[in-house]
């Protein structure tokens, strides 16, 4: 494939306003559930994580 | 659980390397060396010929790092890693990448070239960091992890006074052939997609640079304030003024070097390349992208996928962008654990494009690239893990049983010792060392499939020091690509000999 320059064309296939509104509900879903699984794991006191985590030297 | 239903890859107090937990300075079987840089651990990725495996081999070492986090976390305190670049307090610890170039190529057009190109490139492959600043000192969020850690346009020096161009020039082959060109001011990618292209459309303006076919002098005005700018806008609509007075937005300028690229290959007629049509064609659908909306190029790129997150986060949460929650999420994005890292947890959810497959990967950590030098260094540790005294990018130091002396092999030439030049002798000769049944020779059980084989450390000029007159001993036009016999050291002398595990990383 020959890469080309696309910016701008205008030749992205329209949506009309309930395929919009449905997709926009489900990243929503999508966006909820990454931000709970990032809940599940981040450490606890984010304030001290952050406050510990120091390097000495390197390029 | 019992030993006999682990997996090998568990049964990590097995491994040579447990032996001497202090050695700081190891060549793996997939070609990389393993070692101890200033104070972090570094693994450096084997000689590959294409961006692809520059990105498979560097995705190995996210596996390399994880098992080191596993088999240290017996000891306490334990320790951790995370593929970053920068700890938000001031310190930065940079990812290079290494192009062997022509040293024919003048370097001052290499400089010329680069810099509005490395200005720019980080658009694309930027890995994103919550901060501005080198110590953070404003609340925000960039698109590049070391972009404010650059101070000059050219230099030696990687610690402090960061050039855009680095000047070390030490290219482990035929010096008076290769120079090196040693790139420090990339970041650490996560994204399959953003890893690629930073060094596969590199590559390609490296190509124009040396075939002099550069036909738009694209020279910024004031490289490192325009380099902060351009991080410090995640609109991605900063502008880049250029000495002919020529104004525009870093996107525009990749676009510009894209077309002078395509318009060379469409003259070499080497565009179908696959490897150069699959950079081209990400390259040009990464640009479409972050034109039309950054945002929907979460997919693909570092910084997108972890603003995306942390905009989400904070529209929830109603955070200011220096509140350590955002902080946190910034440092643990890239912790290597695959239960902790939130880019490992996000990449099992299938939130990323992906170009290499979990088994390329796991292969990549205990073999080398077929195609260059790494596959005689990787090989030769697999198979004659005992006989092997030293390791570096450019020869071997081997024992031959019943000799007294040792035999260096040198590899001033990257692409010798490939598979098809040597795979049919390595694997025809007889194993020695790792898992000979031979009966009455004790060998230490090794896991199959994992192991980085970390034995033969030892790399590095202060190691070999008889280095051949340039190319001098690999003029045989016969036999095995290079002389089996080279120059020979008494045994036992110097560090290499009688105690190779203790040599330490420059």
């Amino acid at each position: 494939m020959r890469p080309t320059r696309r910016g701008g064309d205008g030749d992205e296939p329209a949506q009309d306003a309930g395929q919009v509104s449905a997709h926009k509900q489900q990243l929503d879903a999508d966006v909820d559930s990454v931000l709970d699984e990032i809940d599940g794991v981040l450490e606890s006191n984010a304030e001290e994580f952050v406050r510990s985590f120091v390097q000495k030297g390197g390029q | 659980m019992s030993r006999s239903v682990a997996h090998p890859s568990q049964l990590t107090d097995d491994w040579d390397v447990v032996d001497d937990p202090t050695l700081a300075n190891v060549v793996l079987t997939n070609g990389a060396r393993l070692y101890v840089d200033h104070a972090h651990p570094e693994y450096s990725s084997p000689e590959v010929t294409t961006p692809r495996d520059a990105l498979l081999w560097d995705r190995a070492g996210e596996l390399v790092m994880r098992e080191a986090v596993r088999t240290l976390a017996s000891s306490p305190p334990g320790v951790n890693l995370y593929k970053n670049n920068t700890d938000g307090k001031g310190a930065s610890y940079g990812t290079h990448e290494n192009y062997l170039m022509r040293r024919s190529t003048p370097f001052a057009d290499i400089v010329r070239h680069l810099i509005p190109f490395f200005v720019a490139r980080q658009v694309m492959c930027g890995s994103g960091r919550v901060g501005i600043g080198t110590d953070s000192q404003r609340p925000g969020y960039q698109i590049a992890q070391r972009s404010d850690f650059f101070e000059v346009e050219v230099g030696l020096e990687t610690t402090l006074k960061r050039p855009i161009v680095n000047t070390r020039d030490e290219p482990h082959a035929v010096a008076d052939k290769y120079r090196r060109l040693h790139v420090i001011i990339g970041d650490a990618n996560h994204c399959d997609v953003a890893g690629l292209i930073k060094l596969g459309t590199t590559s390609l303006v490296l190509n124009l640079i040396e075939e002099r076919a550069v036909t738009d002098d694209l020279s910024v005005r004031n490289p490192v304030a325009t380099l902060q700018a351009v991080s410090h806008d995640p609109t991605c609509r900063q502008l880049v003024e250029l000495a002919d007075g020529r104004r525009l937005t870093a996107i525009q300028l990749l676009w510009l070097y894209l077309e002078m690229v395509q318009a060379h290959l469409e003259v070499t007629g080497e565009g179908g390349e696959r490897h150069t049509a699959e950079v081209m064609r990400w390259w040009a659908e990464v640009l479409t992208s972050l034109e039309r909306d950054p945002m929907s190029a979460a997919r693909e790129v570092d910084w997108v996928a972890k603003l995306q997150v942390l905009q989400a986060y904070r529209d929830r949460e109603r955070l200011d962008w220096n509140d350590p929650k955002l902080k946190a999420i910034d440092i643990q994005w890239s912790d290597v654990r695959p239960d902790k890292g939130l880019f490992n947890k996000l990449r099992a959810g299938g939130r990323f494009t992906e170009l290499v497959t979990d088994d390329d990967v796991r292969y990549a950590v205990s073999s080398p690239p077929e195609d260059t030098r790494a596959y005689f260094r990787g090989r030769c540790l697999q198979r004659f893990p005992d006989n092997v005294v030293a390791a570096s990018w450019d020869s071997l130091i081997v024992e031959i049983p019943g000799q007294r002396t040792l035999h260096r092999v040198p590899m001033m030439e990257p692409l010798r010792g490939t598979r098809a030049s040597v795979g049919p002798l390595l694997e025809e000769a007889p194993r020695r060392g790792g898992a000979d049944p031979r009966p009455g020779r004790h060998r230490r059980r090794r896991p199959a499939g994992w192991p980085p084989r970390c034995r033969a450390g030892a790399i590095g000029s202060a190691v070999v020091t008889r280095r051949e007159p340039l190319g001098g001993s690999q003029r045989h036009t016969e036999g095995p690509p290079w002389p089996v016999r080279s120059r020979c050291a008494p045994r036992g002398v110097g560090a290499t000999a009688t105690s190779p595990r203790r040599t330490r990383a420059r």
